[in-house]
């Protein structure tokens, strides 16, 4: 019985070609852009998770030499005998590939993938000729070396015994020591052995996959929004095709179909459909991830300096989640409709109700929804902390904003037709009220997208405008440079003094202040960070104290993340406290870093020197040339200015570049769900239309008015998109952007884009309309009369 | 007996209040007995036949069909009785758009299990509808319509066959060519018939004609 329900409800399909492609590609598109991102993500997490186990990072404290210092064999001999358990690793690039070189004998028995890798090597008796990687990196290599492909080694990285890769590199030294967590219970410090060295511990190293969360959450939110837009399609085309089938459902419950039975066909027939749809979408998904996936790897590269695969697998997680996140999509969407077959009863009107006109109690009443998404909203925010606390808001605000249009547009529709003066308009703005309840949804994905769009484009504007005047502030020096050892900045200090030229050096070392991993900065106060350096929050005549040496300067992240504000005592050693006395916005990374005056610096850290420096000079060229020639400063390690800006610029718009890329993707599978609307809605336009026709209207006049009306809806969506859109960038530039990067940003107002964007939204719609209007010019006068014979 | 209709009570409530329609109405159908049900618009000759078709439940007395009470039965229960021992016939044919004539045919039997084939292409040719088995209900007649309607009807091999107005939409001749068709076919399978109208002439052909007036058979 199932089948032969089953192919009774399939029949509608195959009579309504253009509603089961509204509903695949619905379905279609909102899996690929959500798969698509879930694909990006999970390769990025599998690069970083490799990174991690290749290198043993976030694992082991690790043992470095200091600054300008070395680890010699000899000195890991002594650690060794003096009770230390440590293993040695040498790190180098060859052929662009990183290198690294173990020693299985000594690594800690948890470092599982190394021990795994490099003792069944041993087995083969091909340990000290072979370097593990993966097939994509062994490409790379020109050098002559056998290889042990393991897909889980990290990109652009190849393992091998310690012997060999010294060999291949070339170099004899050690780059650092890996300390074993279990150690003996007495052993000599490690600045009695070495006192070069120093250990780094496990809590000082940035986990690279906890910086990155918040951009993968970001593309993650991007891919659900799309995958909502899509979801608008096939919850509309769902609709349709429920209230088209309605008679037929009666007729089947009337000649012995159970309710069950009924249920089951029907929910069968709309998963299998879906599934098919969700096929679909995974192998788009596939595509837009394998096109966006270089941008995102340069994106982290830049941003993060973390490397991930350039090249896409198909990974079950995520297809699978595509798969799972389409079926839940659509048992969404056809669950209410399920509701509606398990209220039909079966002698009910056949007369269509969903798109008739809906009485003004459910307007109030997707009002009162609205404001109670908003509640939600703001109780989410108040309630909890986080950054999905503040996405629950963003949600909350676009589904309050998206249930609340039709009431809005009703409203809009109400006002005019009591303005207009003649019975055509009258008509008009009627039946456009009519044709709300049957477009809202695809009204409800444009309202979505366009205020995406807004609100994103007034962050990434606004974030453009503060990041360039931060450069301008932070890049004031007209060359900047960086040393290898202690000699050349003596030289370089000496060089730059005796001319007389103004010179900002630049010391700095990684430490833990307040519980948090900083980068400490040694800098020489000057008419140069006075004039331009721009604080959030300061204390009176801040760069005096700090050049007393009194205060310190920390940048926003470091405030935010420690809950210290200006005047607030901070801890820079156990028995060393210094009051803030300003907080600079930093949005160059989403480190903290604090800042003291070169002579503090110099006490707390006597071996270290400026390796960095800012230099003042009107011939940047000459002087590049000079500094060159007289100190041997390799010409890759200097920089002008204006190259460092146009390559800082170059890293934020690469940033915004798959964001803008969604974007662009979100407003076109909006535009796609008005035409699918549209095109479905169609046929049933024309029983509407006859009377009118009949009346004297021609089919010319009744299609441009058709067209006119989708303009005129979507120039309604952008005009409350607007104030959507805007609170939507507040909450980003507020509330987001602080969870997520620690800085909070002003909001600034482009009201040029957003008449742009109002333009290519009402565009969309009108290029959406033109089809359905054609086809209604075109249909033959035999078609409208058969309204008046009964015959449809 | 094929039907069995004992002591019927329905009410519905509008916005004026309950508003009886069938006062304790009863009444027994035999196997190829015809009946004809007349009386006003609104009188209820719809609601007894919906009771009888297994489509609505009444308020108080109890409804047998084939021996079978409907009350004790869930919908389950009732949508198998509808399936195998009823068979309805609409005013407004309620034929399935999405499905051509021959799959409209089957539909009913279809569910039941595999159909007869033969029995399927005399019903089609007696009704005169063999050319038309290709055709969607749109392509067709008013009159084209019915007679699907019924053939979908007959080809499911119904005990009781219930007619609501069946000739209501047809012009006069349609109306007479299918009503001959219709109790021709009912005759050679010994079905038991129940047919509302309006129509005396339609009424006449009937064995007997009941006539509901205040809600009561007379």
């Amino acid at each position: 019985m199932i089948v032969s329900c089953l192919f009774t409800l399939l029949s509608h399909w195959y009579k309504n070609p253009l509603q089961i492609f509204a509903y695949l590609s619905g379905v279609t598109l909102a899996t690929a852009l959500w798969s698509g991102v879930q694909a990006i993500n999970l390769e990025a997490k599998v690069s970083y998770k490799a990174a991690a186990q290749t290198l043993g990072e976030g694992q082991y404290d690790l043992i470095r030499p200091k600054q300008d210092e070395i680890i010699s064999l000899a000195d890991y001999v002594k650690l060794r005998k003096s009770g230390w358990l440590v293993s040695p690793v040498v790190d180098g690039s060859l052929d662009n590939v990183r290198l690294l070189g173990m020693d299985p004998l000594t690594l800690p028995s948890s470092f599982l993938f190394a021990n795994a890798n490099l003792n069944n090597s041993i087995g083969d008796n091909s340990l000290f000729e072979t370097l593990i990687t993966n097939k994509n990196t062994a490409k790379k290599f020109t050098t002559n070396v056998k290889f042990l492909f393991d897909q889980n080694v990290a990109p652009d990285m190849a393992v091998g015994d310690i012997s060999l890769v010294q060999k291949l590199l070339n170099k004899d030294n050690i780059n650092y020591l890996i300390v074993n967590p279990i150690q003996p219970l007495e052993q000599k410090e490690l600045k009695e052995i070495a006192p070069h060295l120093t250990i780094n511990n496990i809590e000082q190293m940035t986990d690279i996959s906890q910086l990155t969360d918040s951009f993968h959450l970001n593309l993650s939110a991007f891919g659900l929004l799309s995958f909502a837009v899509g979801l608008f399609i096939v919850h509309s085309t769902i609709g349709l095709a429920f209230e088209q089938r309605r008679a037929m459902m009666r007729s089947m419950r009337s000649m012995g179909v159970s309710l069950r039975t009924l249920i089951i066909s029907v929910t069968t027939e709309m998963m299998f459909l879906a599934m098919i749809g969700a096929v679909f979408g995974i192998v788009l998904g596939y595509l837009v991830a394998g096109l966006l996936l270089p941008d995102v790897a340069a994106t982290l590269r830049g941003l993060y300096g973390a490397n991930i695969s350039g090249t896409l697998q198909l990974r079950p997680d995520w297809w699978l989640s595509g798969l799972v996140v389409a079926v839940l999509g659509t048992g969404l969407a056809i669950s209410s409709q399920i509701w509606q077959i398990t209220k039909l009863p079966i002698l009910a009107s056949a007369k269509p109700r969903a798109w008739m006109v809906v009485g003004t109690s459910h307007f109030t009443l997707q009002i009162k929804v609205s404001v109670i998404f908003l509640i939600l909203g703001a109780i989410c925010t108040i309630m909890f902390d986080g950054l999905i606390a503040g996405f629950a808001l963003l949600g909350a605000l676009l589904i309050a904003a998206a249930v609340a249009l039709p009431a809005f547009l009703a409203w809009c529709l109400r006002r005019l037709q009591k303005y207009s003066n003649t019975p055509l308009w009258n008509w008009f703005w009627a039946d456009t009220r009519q044709q709300l309840p049957g477009l809202s949804l695809a009204l409800m994905a444009l309202l979505l997208a366009v205020s995406a769009n807004i609100g994103v484009s007034t962050m990434v504007s606004s974030f453009r405008l503060t990041f360039v005047s931060f450069l301008d502030q932070r890049l004031a020096p007209e060359l900047f440079l960086q040393v290898t050892n202690k000699a050349q900045s003596y030289d370089l200090s000496t060089f730059l003094s005796e001319r007389g030229i103004e010179f900002l050096p630049l010391m700095s070392t990684e430490t833990v202040i307040s519980k948090q991993p900083v980068e400490l900065f040694g800098i020489k106060i000057g008419d140069t960070y006075r004039e331009n350096w721009r604080f959030l929050d300061a204390l009176e005549n801040p760069w005096d104290t700090v050049h007393l040496g009194k205060a310190i300067i920390v940048n926003e992240q470091f405030a935010r993340r420690t809950n210290l504000w200006v005047g607030d005592q901070v801890s820079i050693n156990p028995n060393f406290w210094l009051p803030i006395a300003a907080i600079v916005g930093d949005y160059g990374n989403p480190k903290g870093q604090v800042i003291v005056n070169e002579k503090l610096f110099g006490n707390l850290y006597p071996q270290l020197y400026p390796a960095r420096f800012g230099i003042r000079t009107d011939n940047p060229a000459e002087l590049q040339a000079q500094i060159i020639n007289k100190i041997g400063i390799d010409k890759n390690s200097i920089i002008d200015q204006k190259s460092l800006k146009s390559f800082s610029m170059e890293v934020f718009e690469r940033t915004f570049l798959v964001t803008s890329a969604l974007n662009i993707l979100t407003l076109g599978v909006a535009s796609f769900a008005i035409l699918m609307s549209l095109l479905t809605l169609a046929d049933r336009r024309i029983p509407q239309l006859s009377p009118v026709w009949a009346l004297g209207l021609t089919r010319s006049q009744i299609g441009k008015l058709e067209l006119f009306r989708a303009v005129l809806l979507a120039l309604f969506v952008v005009v409350f998109s607007i104030p959507t859109g805007l609170v939507l960038a507040w909450v980003l530039l507020n509330v987001i952007n602080v969870k997520a990067f620690g800085w909070q940003l002003p909001m600034f107002l482009f009201p040029i884009e957003y008449l742009k964007l109002g333009l290519y939204a009402v565009c969309a719609a009108f290029l959406s309309a033109t089809w359905p209007s054609l086809r209604l010019i075109k249909t033959p006068p035999s078609d409208l009369l058969k309204v008046f014979a009964s015959e449809r | 007996m094929v039907l069995n209709l004992q002591s019927i009570h329905k009410s519905y409530l509008t916005n004026e209040g309950r508003v009886p329609v069938l006062n304790d109405v009863s009444l027994t159908l035999l196997e190829g007995e015809t009946i004809a049900l007349r009386g006003e618009s609104g009188s209820g000759k719809s609601t007894l036949l919906h009771i009888a078709g297994a489509l609505e439940l009444p308020d108080e007395g109890s409804v047998e069909i084939g021996g079978k009470e409907l009350s004790k039965m869930d919908d389950t229960g009732r949508a198998a009785v509808r399936r195998k021992d009823i068979a309805i016939i609409f005013q407004q044919y309620n034929l399935i758009p999405s499905l051509n004539v021959a799959a409209n045919i089957n539909f009913q039997a279809n569910l039941s299990g595999p159909i007869d084939k033969m029995k399927v292409t005399k019903i089609v040719s007696a009704l005169g509808l063999s050319g038309q088995m290709g055709k969607y209900p749109e392509a067709l007649s008013g009159g084209q319509q019915q007679r699907v309607a019924i053939a979908r009807a007959l080809v499911a091999e119904p005990k009781l066959l219930l007619a609501d107005e069946p000739t209501g939409n047809l012009d006069e001749q349609s109306a007479k060519s299918v009503l001959e068709q219709m109790l021709k076919l009912v005759a050679e399978t010994k079905t038991a018939l129940m047919i509302v109208t309006h129509s005396r002439d339609v009424a006449a052909r009937m064995d007997k004609q009941l006539k509901l007036l205040g809600g009561r058979l007379r």
